[in-house]
């Protein structure tokens, strides 16, 4: 259930008594229900679901999985991963 | 915040593939409640990357499986009266009631409209005075916010001609059920990542506890959910329950109190039959009675329906993680996509229809590039 | 003398029925809106029918080819449905290595279409035929009553030639061979969605719709050994990695981290709950290539103005023929099932 999907905050503005905004979802933006975000600003990210703003994405844990790709790089724990088809191992590119 | 490119999805999930490895000492059953985390694991093929003994279970977690039958005659009977707009969200276009499906009744010519947000339908509902607008209010608690905002915000403006029909599910009950089901044997769970943002953490301590359980709150991304695996591991082979948030992205310990104050102005929980499972008391929403003129249910005077699932299907089965539709002998023959006979297979992404969809014919298919994966079992 | 009313064009701004009774209007019609813009000199002559030079070449095979075009809304960011009624036909036959030659275009138009909307899909219909270096020789028009028609349907045939000695088929596809796809995929499904009813979402992303006349000449000219050709129209790539997965009796292998999509078209999936394989393109080939010249013919195509983006995203391979596979970004694989019916958008 629940697709969710995270977009960045791009404008705000009362309507109709409502908090909505324009959030950009990587080159797509939409309306969305800012409601119940109500102390987010343009430039923050939000969950979307079904046109509907249910959180704040919190930009510190977002970090995170870029922090472990470079902790993971400085170990070199793993050999670069194969990035040719397996089907046909002599072409690699 | 960017998109990760493919080569680093790669690395960082070959990285929690040899975690889960490293941290397996024996067999282990965790059960993902979300119907969107069965769609992700089934589409990315995450359990091929996972050593032999973690068997991943599939969860009830899927409102468009569990709306009953009843309700789905419901919407049929609503969307085929003459001056009705009924919007759906397009999951529900194509689930099979006793008598065919909303596809099948905008063929002929009813006005059925598949909308992105329920508050669109606020917006046909201004266009069309004269014309009753309906909205079918399916989801679980991730859904109710923006379904209970569009109620909300109907009556704050006086849209008398827009009414939602609603079938609305609570996650805790059906874990619940779960784990009393004498029959089960699941030993953790994967939590739902987006219905937690709504409600937080607090209805699944109980839980944990009472059943000593690890749960751990899942994202749907699939490194979301091979770190959530991961973490639903060391807990059990350390021997801990409790509740632990993977998701901590987008999910608080509080959720979203507004959204939770709106859900509860509006709704109130009812007991609710999940197709399939079957009754389950205080695991349903229902529209309050002060929004009663905006309850389609009472603005369309339809009584009791009752309806009868067809004998062969084992969606409870199946929903209740105790079997696999490969189990099933109707399976992939009798029970398709195209012809579902059940809960599981008419939403893309109930168990059957994603194994379906994605191949899983048989199990010799699951097995297919552990090799290739580079996962040492 | 008919009993129609001599009123000239110019006092309707909208079709009416008498517009496709044979007609005063009719014949207004033709001469101030189709003719200026599609004027060539087969036309002109205003025959019944068009006579066109057969090919000499011995060996050389008349294509030929028909297709509809229904597209609601007729104007959407990159194209229309003019555009697109003469891009599809013509990619049909270029696809089969045929030069595209001419083509027929016949229009049922809804009462009530506004004329300067009919004046502007025409206009760039003609463009589009420059562009693709073809010419309309044969035409129609009919009038249907209001609510039968949504504004206008298309339906273009076309007559192209396949020189001697080339032969590509859906069911050439051999073991071994690579499969390239010309560019990002999904770009006019999303960008139609992006103005469709009950979704509106603005992006600056546009149809893709493009005539490919140019393209596959310059890919065959470089090697003979592409074994086929096809244009992912409705159901994305999928369809057409289906086409040639049946048809050859082949399996074939993609790589989910090679196929090429836009950011604006992942965006649109994940919150409409869409899976870009299934969504249409309208100015992209998907070629199944001889192991051998693929990296020469992919170079060519990514020199080419329509190929940038272009990649080779897969491999035809032996085992489990009929059977689409993919590897995930992330390394597991599964099956890419045939959609069956068209992909609703979903919460779930």
């Amino acid at each position: 259930m629940c697709l969710g999907v995270p977009g960045r905050v791009l404008s705000r503005e009362q309507e109709d008594g409502l908090l909505m905004g324009r959030v950009d979802f990587g080159g797509v933006s939409r309306k969305v229900c800012l409601e119940h975000v109500q102390d987010v600003v343009p430039g923050d990210y939000v969950l979307v679901h079904v046109g509907f703003a249910l959180s704040r994405i919190d930009a510190d844990e977002a970090r995170k999985i870029f922090e472990l790709l470079s902790e993971l790089d400085q170990l070199g724990e793993l050999q670069e991963p194969s990035t040719s088809l397996d089907v046909n191992p002599e072409r690699q590119r | 915040m960017r998109r990760l490119e493919p080569s680093e999805s790669r690395r960082l999930a070959e990285h929690w593939a040899s975690q889960i490895a490293g941290s397996t000492t024996r067999p282990w059953k965790i059960m993902e409640v979300c119907g969107g985390q069965t769609q992700t694991i089934v589409k990315f093929g995450l359990d091929q990357l996972l050593p032999s003994q973690i068997e991943l279970v599939h969860g009830p977690g899927c409102p468009v499986c569990v709306t009953p039958l009843e309700m789905i005659d419901r919407a049929l009977a609503i969307a085929q009266v003459p001056d009705v707009i009924f919007c759906s969200f397009g999951d529900m276009l194509r689930v099979p009631g006793t008598q065919g499906d909303l596809l099948d009744l905008k063929a002929r010519g009813a006005d059925i409209r598949v909308l992105y947000s329920p508050l669109d339908a606020l917006t046909i509902a201004r266009q069309h005075p004269a014309r009753r607008v309906v909205f079918f209010a399916i989801g679980f608690e991730t859904t109710a916010p923006a379904n209970a905002m569009a109620i909300y915000q109907a009556e704050r403006r006086g849209l008398t001609n827009f009414s939602a029909l609603c079938s609305h599910v609570l996650a805790p009950p059906a874990m619940r059920a779960i784990l009393q089901d004498p029959e089960q044997r699941v030993q953790a769970f994967l939590g739902p990542g987006h219905v937690c943002s709504v409600m937080g953490l607090s209805e699944y301590e109980p839980i944990a506890a009472q059943f000593s359980v690890p749960i751990v709150v899942t994202g749907f991304e699939p490194l979301d959910l091979l770190e959530g695996i991961c973490l639903a591991v060391q807990h059990l082979e350390a021997g801990r329950s409790g509740v632990d948030n993977q998701y901590a992205r987008v999910v608080q310990h509080r959720g979203n109190s507004s959204s939770q104050a709106l859900v509860a102005r509006v709704f109130e929980v009812c007991d609710r039959k999940w197709r399939g499972i079957g009754l389950l008391p205080n695991s349903g929403l229902r529209i309050r009675d002060e929004y009663r003129v905006h309850d389609a249910v009472s603005v369309f005077e339809l009584g009791e329906l009752t309806a009868e699932e067809p004998g062969e299907c084992i969606s409870g089965h199946i929903l209740r993680g105790l079997k696999k539709p490969t189990d099933c002998p109707a399976f992939g023959n009798r029970c398709t996509p195209e012809s579902p006979l059940g809960a599981t297979m008419v939403s893309s992404e109930g168990a059957c229809a994603a194994y379906h969809a994605y191949g899983r014919r048989s199990e010799p298919l699951i097995r297919l590039a552990r090799g290739a994966a580079g996962v040492s079992s | 003398m008919s009993a129609a009313c001599p009123v000239p064009l110019g006092r309707y701004s909208h079709i009416v029925l008498g517009h496709g009774s044979g007609g005063r209007l009719s014949e207004e019609l033709l001469e101030q809106v189709f003719l200026p813009a599609l004027s060539s000199p087969v036309l002109a002559r205003l025959e019944d029918q068009a006579l066109l030079p057969f090919p000499r070449e011995p060996g050389a095979r008349l294509a030929f080819t028909t297709d509809s075009f229904v597209v609601s809304p007729l104007f959407f960011p990159g194209g229309d449905i003019g555009r697109l009624a003469v891009c599809g036909t013509v990619n049909d036959l270029c696809v089969g290595g045929a030069v595209a030659h001419s083509l027929s275009a016949a229009f049922v138009l809804e009462e009530g279409l506004l004329i300067d909307d009919l004046r502007r899909i025409v206009t760039s219909m003609a463009a589009t035929c420059r562009e693709a270096g073809v010419q309309i020789v044969a035409g129609d028009t009919k009038v249907v009553e209001r609510g039968k028609a949504d504004g206008v349907f298309i339906t273009t045939s076309g007559v192209g030639v396949v020189p001697v000695g080339r032969s590509l088929s859906i069911s050439n596809a051999r073991v071994g061979d690579d499969l390239l796809v010309s560019g990002p995929i999904g770009d006019h499904g999303v960008s139609i969605l992006s103005v469709r009813e009950g979704f509106d979402f603005e992006t600056t992303l546009l149809s893709d719709c493009a005539p490919l006349a140019s393209l596959t000449q310059t890919m065959l000219e470089i090697s003979p050994n592409i074994r086929c050709m096809r244009d992912p129209t409705r159901g994305g790539i999928s369809g057409v990695l289906h086409d040639i997965a049946r048809q050859s009796r082949v399996g074939i292998w993609i790589d989910e981290a090679r196929v090429p999509v836009r950011d604006e078209v992942r965006a649109a999936s994940d919150m409409l709950g869409l899976d870009p394989l299934y969504i249409a393109c309208e100015g992209r080939l998907i070629a199944a290539i001889a192991p051998e010249d693929s990296d020469r013919v992919l170079s060519a195509v990514r020199a080419h103005p329509l190929g940038r983006g272009a990649a080779l995203i897969g491999k035809v391979v032996g085992d489990q023929p009929g059977l689409v596979r993919m590897r995930s970004r992330v390394g597991g694989e599964r099956i890419v099932p045939l959609l069956s019916g068209e992909q609703l958008p979903r919460i779930c």
